[in-house]
């Protein structure tokens, strides 16, 4: 199966910004690749780039198989792209919008206002239809540009953060249109800042920082170190001072933290065992109202990633600094 | 993939949102009327020298329909956003922006026409050459909405871009010949005034309408076609360069 989405070796330069220092990766036909990372970190300046609205410093791509290196209009026909800020034109309405959009792609008249009509039906937006996009909430204006970038029923799909300020039972549709299209073959580059979210859908991720990739891998396997560690929260009425360290000399074995809430929580590469952690707790003058299991997530992956590597580049960067 | 659709849309789209507008189709009917008035009111003089007035009204109307315009379809969309819409459509650069830009040359074209008609009531207009008339029209109208291209790409504000079409539209009235021949002019602004595209679009009105122009006619047309490919191409590079950063 070929690639649908191929990159080597992208750079892109913003004054005195690094924005993307050289990334490569491939996404496969049919794939929905997710793209993680901080913000600031290149995620838009690569789409940008993947779409025809920015131009690499260096680096080579492809689209569909089609190189785009040098002429970013040679496959614009087979892509949809849903962009981070809703911009459709406020002056017409939801419909009008849909319409105009699929007409930018040759789409005939009967066609373009029956797959808009259904769009909108999809999106919930049928009454809103007739109202200007101006008018429209932030939520509805995001669920109208997500339908626009689809309106030609792209082969290649890019969506940067699609279910940003939408509300909970919108988002989940939206994950579910995702989903849908996936499985219509429909191949998607993804980025998103709810990392379940990103576990949830996609095959594979990238995460990047400062415009570098750090990792590169399937959920699966970005899960399965965490998913060999033991993790137990306890939710306490009350913790006293200092029962962090007194924890972690009694128990050498655990890795102890603190978070906002009062939860306790203990981190092993064995088994936890409950009663005597509860034991030495309620010993030690906390209230212990609940010990549960936590299941490891892609979130600790993306913060222990992000999170060292954004530290480590910061330590080299100021140790070139220093060096000059 | 059926480009003329595109291409149909993107002008329609405008005509429909920008143009056809009751405040700008009242503007395009009032203005030339105001110019008319005031330059009677001026001259003083009589219903014949409405021929001698009509080149410059008209001229004047299509300058300051067109320019501003742009500002709003090209300066707006760009601040909005929407424009990017167009960047990533599968459409040709080059025919993005005639479709951009159609819709005000069109809306130029129309407005040249209303001190036509209000003039056709008022003077005996049998004798106007239409042959060079019309494409006359045309060439002003392609060349001041490319102008007014060339000052929105320029900019980032929509204010900007008004503000800096006036720069260039009311010096054009005194300085292209349209209401004071442009022998008249004090000699050290006479090279500004060649160097202005109106200046022919005025000379080949005057001709086709009373034949008084000073160079021939297929000079005069064909030099503003060159300062309207002139003008597109620059405006074009620009846009590459600045916006698909
Ligand atoms: N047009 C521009 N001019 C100057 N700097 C830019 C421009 N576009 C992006 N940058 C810079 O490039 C870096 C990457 O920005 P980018 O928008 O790609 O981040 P992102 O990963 O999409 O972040 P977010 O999660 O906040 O959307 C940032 O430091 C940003 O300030
Ligand atoms: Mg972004």
């Amino acid at each position: 199966m070929s690639d649908s989405i191929n990159v080597e070796n992208l750079f892109k330069r913003f004054e005195n910004v690094e924005a993307v220092a050289g990334i490569s990766f491939s996404v496969g036909q049919g794939e929905l690749f997710g793209f993680l990372g901080p913000n600031g970190a290149g995620k838009t300046t690569t789409i940008n780039m993947l779409t025809g609205l920015a131009r690499p410093d260096k680096g080579a791509i492809r689209i569909g198989g089609i190189d785009c290196t040098g002429n970013p209009k040679a496959a614009q026909r087979l892509v949809g792209i849903v962009p981070d800020e809703s911009n459709l034109y406020p002056e017409l309405t939801g419909f009008e919008n849909l319409c105009f959009c699929a007409a930018l792609y040759g789409i005939a008249k009967a066609e373009r206002q029956s797959r808009a009509r259904e769009l909108l039906d999809d999106f919930a937006l049928t009454p809103a239809a007739d109202r200007k996009f101006a008018g429209y909430s932030k939520g509805m204006k995001r669920k109208l540009t997500v339908a626009a970038g689809i309106i030609h029923r792209p082969p290649i799909l890019f969506l940067d953060e699609p279910t940003t300020g939408i509300d909970v039972a919108s988002a989940r549709q939206l994950r579910q249109l995702i989903a849908s299209l996936h499985r219509d073959g429909t191949t998607i580059f993804l980025t998103t800042h709810y990392i379940e979210e990103a576990e949830r859908l996609c095959d594979r991720i990238a995460f990047i920082v400062s415009g570098r990739i750090v990792r590169i891998d399937t959920v699966e396997r970005l899960v399965q170190p965490v998913s060999e560690k033991h993790v137990m929260r306890i939710a306490c009425a009350q913790i006293p001072a200092g029962i962090e360290d007194r924890l972690a000399e009694a128990f050498p074995e655990f890795a102890v933290a603190l978070s906002t809430g009062g939860f306790i929580r203990v981190e092993s590469g064995k088994p936890v065992k409950v009663g005597p952690l509860v034991r030495f707790l309620e010993d030690n003058g906390a209230e212990v109202k609940e010990a549960r299991r936590a299941r490891p997530s892609l979130e600790d992956v993306f913060v222990s990633i992000t999170g060292v590597e954004a530290d480590a580049m910061r330590r080299e960067k100021e140790k070139k600094g220093g060096g000059q | 993939m059926k480009l003329w659709i595109a291409f149909w849309n993107i002008l329609a789209k405008d005509m429909r949102t920008y143009y056809l507008k009751p405040p700008n189709v009242s503007w395009g009917l009032i203005f030339p009327l105001a110019w008319t008035g005031m330059f009677f009111i001026r001259s003083g003089s009589g219903l014949d020298s409405i021929t001698a007035l009509l080149p410059g009204v008209v001229a004047v109307a299509i300058l300051f329909g067109t320019t501003s315009m742009l500002s709003v379809t090209v300066t707006f969309e760009k601040k909005n956003r929407s424009f990017e819409r167009l960047l990533l459509a599968p459409i040709p650069f080059e025919l993005l922006m005639l479709a951009k830009t159609g819709g005000a040359i069109l809306f130029g074209m129309a407005n040249a026409f209303v001190p036509v008609v209000m003039a056709a009531f008022l003077a005996d207009l049998s004798t106007v050459s239409w042959g060079v008339f019309v494409p006359g029209v045309f060439l002003i109208a392609a060349a001041s909405t490319f102008l007014g291209l060339f000052i929105a790409v320029s900019v980032s504000e929509v204010f900007e871009a008004q503000t800096f079409s006036n720069f260039f539209r009311f010096p054009m009235i005194f300085l292209c010949g349209l209401f004071f021949p442009v022998e008249n002019l004090p000699v050290f602004l006479k090279p500004l005034s060649y160097a202005l595209p109106l200046t022919y679009g005025a000379d080949a009105l005057h001709g086709a309408v009373d034949g008084s122009h000073c160079m021939p006619f297929a000079l005069d047309l064909s030099l503003l076609g060159a300062f309207c490919i002139g003008l597109f191409a620059v405006s074009l590079w620009n846009i590459k360069r600045k916006w698909i950063a």
